[in-house]
């Protein structure tokens, strides 16, 4: 806990799910407990499936018309007229997975792992809970369900509040 | 040249894997133990002198050889 340790620390309000907005949460999370910051993160609206047991991530193309994926040496664009065609969005994870493997970048699995040996303390927004009819069975253990006085609470005490 | 207490490569791992490696390694060492880490992520050059800024730990020695990034850490 951010109140009771003389530790800087860390919040961030985790408000997306895709395949690709899951790494700065948790890659910027899991370093900060690294360097010594108490750090936590509050998982809401498309963030809190990241907490589920099964994680089933994706990217898209829409929304993100600046997406080029490396190929052939070059840079291919995926711009959103593209990820309008059917099976466009598992082209792109699949080419984004195996990015991911090939470069050695750590999965989202093991990075939530990493973080929770960290000590980080998740947090699952009890409405979005509520508001999507997940159960607490389909979470991961270990974690929090809390509202927006316990992030504002925990925000008042850290050094750093992110919102991705 | 500091004799290190351990050796670790780290050599083809992306941001945050050696600086979560290097964090895991320490904490098994004492205090004063030296770690020699080995990497190849250029970004790990900034990483790990803001690491040991923020941590306390003691960077002893910083080298470049044929893109393999080599850090000597003193544990504080």
């Amino acid at each position: 806990m951010a109140d009771d340790t003389e530790n800087k620390s860390l919040s961030i309000i985790v408000t997306k799910g895709t395949l690709d907005w899951a790494y700065p949460p948790f890659i910027l999370a899991t370093t900060a407990a690294s360097m010594g910051l108490d750090a936590t993160l509050f998982f809401t609206f498309y963030g809190l499936p990241l907490l589920k047991k099964n994680l089933d991530l994706k990217v898209t193309t829409l929304g993100n018309p600046a997406m080029e994926m490396p190929m052939a040496g070059g840079h291919m664009k995926m711009p959103n007229i593209v990820g309008m065609l059917p099976g466009m969005d598992s082209l792109a994870t699949t080419m984004m997975k195996n990015l991911i493997r090939k470069k050695n970048v750590a999965s989202i699995e093991d990075l939530r792992e990493m973080a929770r040996e960290a000590e980080v303390r998740l947090i699952a927004c009890q409405m979005t809970m509520d508001l999507f009819e997940y159960k607490p069975e389909d979470m991961i253990d270990g974690i929090e369900y809390a509202g927006a006085a316990t992030y504002i609470e925990t925000a008042t005490q850290c050094d750093v509040n992110l919102y991705i | 040249m500091t004799e290190p207490t351990q050796d670790l490569d780290l050599k083809g791992l992306q941001c945050p894997l050696p600086i979560l490696r290097t964090k895991k390694a320490l904490k098994e060492l004492d205090s004063g133990d030296v770690i020699r880490v080995e990497a190849t992520d250029p970004g790990s050059v900034k990483d790990f002198d803001s690491f040991c800024n923020q941590t306390g730990n003691k960077m002893v020695e910083q080298a470049e050889s044929d893109g393999v990034y080599t850090f000597t850490i003193r544990k504080k």
